[in-house]
């Protein structure tokens, strides 16, 4: 089933009468899902992706703008009659039902046609429970299941009553780290078993990239970027998104272009092509550094972090925004960590450069 | 745990409250259970050294007194008449409240208004409401009625005789059990209505996701969930019934019945308030530990019976 969000806006009144100061949760969103996919809403909180994931929902009623499941227009749709699978952020299993029961109370309110009989209701709550791998704790309370379990019972909650999208409101972030890798992995497992287009919020950048087919990356109500989770990596659409996604964040440098050489401070350190004289913002990923004793761009050494595979050279230099400059070199280059400064040359496809009014990316050719 | 050479410390600061319990609440139980068990105890006697002897006499007393019986019933009766239904209508009230948004604190007060005005006060306004003559601004007459009996005579019924003279038994109790509804309710709405400020929302909104009819959302999420307030709720109200005895003196007076048969709808309590001046004080203690251990009773019943059907 594919969704589409159709120009797609959220307005929550002002919460006193006296300040007219409306909040614009969603900014005119529009963007077709493709069936079957795995979606990533990433953004900061605040940014809309939970409002948006509640609207598609049916909880949420947008202002203006207009939702599809494929064909059918479901924006008066109640949220009953959308058929959806909700998985809320702290899973709102009802703690007084066993875990069975809990599974078992989505098929128990349908009725009419879609009445199932008391041995089908068991088969299917039965086979969402195998499909997360709670088979064993179907007599349990959800206060006798960890989180990682609650969180199981509640995607099979979503899943039981076969709906049409899957929605996930920040699905991994009560779980400590260890279970959160494994159940993202258990997550992208499930869509992929059952095929349902699914919708999933978080602001773990490095959640979203792992398992989405898509990511849509939200500042402020408003959609930054649309991709691949490697298409945005590689080419982020402004700033913000560079920032955003990466681990270890990306690095900022004040930046001038003269004569078609970018200048890092006095340093000339790239050869760009096509842009226009101005001063821009230079973005550089960690891995774009390469150490080079006749590298162009010269910074002060302040430590250096063995990762093992990696090493992590912190350094400074007066033309960053950030505090440190931090780059990642493969452990093979031997570092003297005594040395007063660090020299590298850069990777072009690593470095993006942004106009400093916009913060949009500006494109240049590598000479 | 508090280090033991600072224990007298500790023991210093509880003092006042331990002295004031031990001499207001602790001794005079013990007290009762003494007098209970002194045949034909006499304070007069008692002060001029005279020893009673010790049996179950006063207890036989209880038992065999007359009015005892209609005490026990009345007491029984208006107990298992009013709690439920107060905790029916508290319930379904509190939903109600809780799922409006405008006039919602005000409602609030309105109903919350009887917990905080005095019930022989109120039990003399409901007294009026019920009689059977009423003034009108013309003067007496005959056929004029409280409001309850004008609104009947309004919709073409008959007026009752509720309270006064010659009025059946049927309809005193029904007059007593709206006016210990009505003065029950206000305590219970405001439990029920913090237990159910206090369920998580997300547990509507999964319901809602998943379609839950309305009925089914009540029966299934709201009252579950609101199980453990409703037990206290129920169990605080049976101890509230067989302690039953303000409100029939507010609407029938300290005789505790209509003109002609007084005493009629004495109480347990009231039973006991009855025996202190008229006999003495071992009768009315004895009489006051069969209450205790009724109450004791049916509390462990409840506690036993709620232990399967709530949710903690």
């Amino acid at each position: 089933m594919k969704v589409v969000l159709q120009n797609l806006t959220k307005i929550f009144p002002s919460r006193n009468k006296k300040s007219n100061e409306e909040v614009i949760a969603v900014n005119d969103f529009t963007f077709e899902i493709p069936d079957g996919k795995l979606i990533g809403l990433l953004g900061p909180s605040g940014c809309g992706k939970s409002t948006t994931l509640y609207m598609i929902s049916g909880l949420q009623k947008p202002t203006s703008g207009k939702i599809f499941f494929g064909d059918d227009d479901v924006t008066e749709l109640a949220t009953e009659n959308r058929g959806v699978g909700l998985v809320f952020q702290n899973y709102a299993l009802y703690p007084h039902m066993t875990v069975k029961q809990n599974i078992l109370f989505p098929l128990q309110n349908l009725k009419g046609a879609d009445k199932l009989s008391k041995a089908e209701m068991q088969e299917r709550a039965y086979n969402a429970a195998k499909l997360v791998q709670i088979d064993e704790l179907m007599d349990r309370k959800p206060s006798e299941l960890s989180g990682g379990q609650q969180q199981r019972v509640a995607i099979a909650r979503a899943l039981v009553k076969m709906p049409r999208v899957l929605l996930l409101d920040e699905p991994l972030s009560n779980l400590d780290a260890r279970l959160r890798l494994q159940t993202r992995e258990e997550i992208r497992r499930i869509q992929k078993e059952t095929g349902i287009t699914t919708v999933f919020v978080t602001h773990d950048q490095e959640e979203a990239m792992s398992i989405s087919d898509m990511i849509v990356v939200m500042k402020l109500g408003v959609v930054q970027q649309i991709g691949a989770p490697q298409d945005v990596y590689d080419s982020p659409a402004n700033l913000f998104v560079a920032k955003f996604l990466g681990t270890p964040p990306i690095n900022v440098f004040e930046g001038k272009i003269s004569g078609g050489r970018l200048f890092l401070g006095q340093e000339a350190v790239l050869e760009v092509g096509g842009v226009a004289d101005q001063e821009v913002y230079v973005g550089i990923r960690p891995e774009g550094f390469v150490l080079d004793p006749n590298g162009p761009l010269t910074c002060r050494l302040n430590n250096v972090e063995v990762m093992g595979r990696d090493v992590s050279i912190v350094s400074t230099n007066p033309a960053s925004l950030n505090p440190i400059i931090r780059s990642i070199i493969n452990a093979d280059n031997k570092v003297d960590a005594t040395q007063e400064n660090v020299r590298y040359s850069l990777k072009p496809h690593k470095l993006f450069l942004f106009n400093k009014e916009t913060e949009e990316r500006i494109f240049f050719e590598v000479k | 745990m508090v280090e033991s050479k600072h224990q007298w410390k500790a023991w210093l600061y509880l003092a006042p409250a331990i002295v004031l319990l031990l001499v207001f609440t602790v001794w005079p139980i013990i007290n009762t259970v003494r007098l209970a068990f002194l045949e034909d105890y006499n304070a007069l006697a008692a002060t001029w050294g005279q020893t009673f002897k010790v049996g179950i006499g006063n207890f036989v007393k209880v038992v065999s007194y007359s009015n005892f019986t209609t005490c026990l019933r009345n007491t029984l009766l208006l107990t298992v008449l009013t709690v439920p239904i107060s905790t029916l209508l508290a319930l379904l009230i509190a939903v109600a409240l809780n799922s409006i948004k405008p006039l919602q604190r005000f409602l609030q007060t309105i109903f919350f208004l009887p917990y905080v005005t005095n019930s022989i006060a109120i039990g003399m306004v409901f007294a009026a409401m019920f009689n059977i003559i009423g003034l009108r601004p013309s003067g007496l007459e005959a056929d004029s009625w409280g409001i309850i009996n004008n609104v009947i005579k309004f919709f073409g019924g008959d007026p009752i005789n509720w309270i006064n003279a010659q009025s059946s038994y049927a309809a005193n109790m029904a007059v007593m059990t709206v006016y210990i509804v009505w003065n029950a309710l206000p305590f219970k709405i405001l439990v029920l209505l913090g237990g159910l400020q206090g369920i998580n929302k997300q547990y509507y909104e999964a319901a809602r996701v998943d379609g839950t009819p309305r009925r089914r959302v009540f029966t299934r999420i709201t009252v579950p969930l609101l199980s453990p307030m409703l037990a206290y709720v129920i169990i605080t109200g049976f101890i509230g019934g067989f302690k039953e005895y303000t409100s029939i003196v507010g609407i029938f007076g300290e005789k505790m019945g209509p003109v002609g048969a007084p005493y009629r709808l004495n109480t347990m309590v009231g039973y006991i308030y009855q025996v202190l001046p008229e006999t003495n004080y071992g009768v009315a203690s004895a009489a006051a530990l069969i209450l205790f251990a009724i109450i004791l009773v049916v509390t462990l019943i409840n506690m036993q019976v709620s232990k399967k059907r709530v949710h903690f």
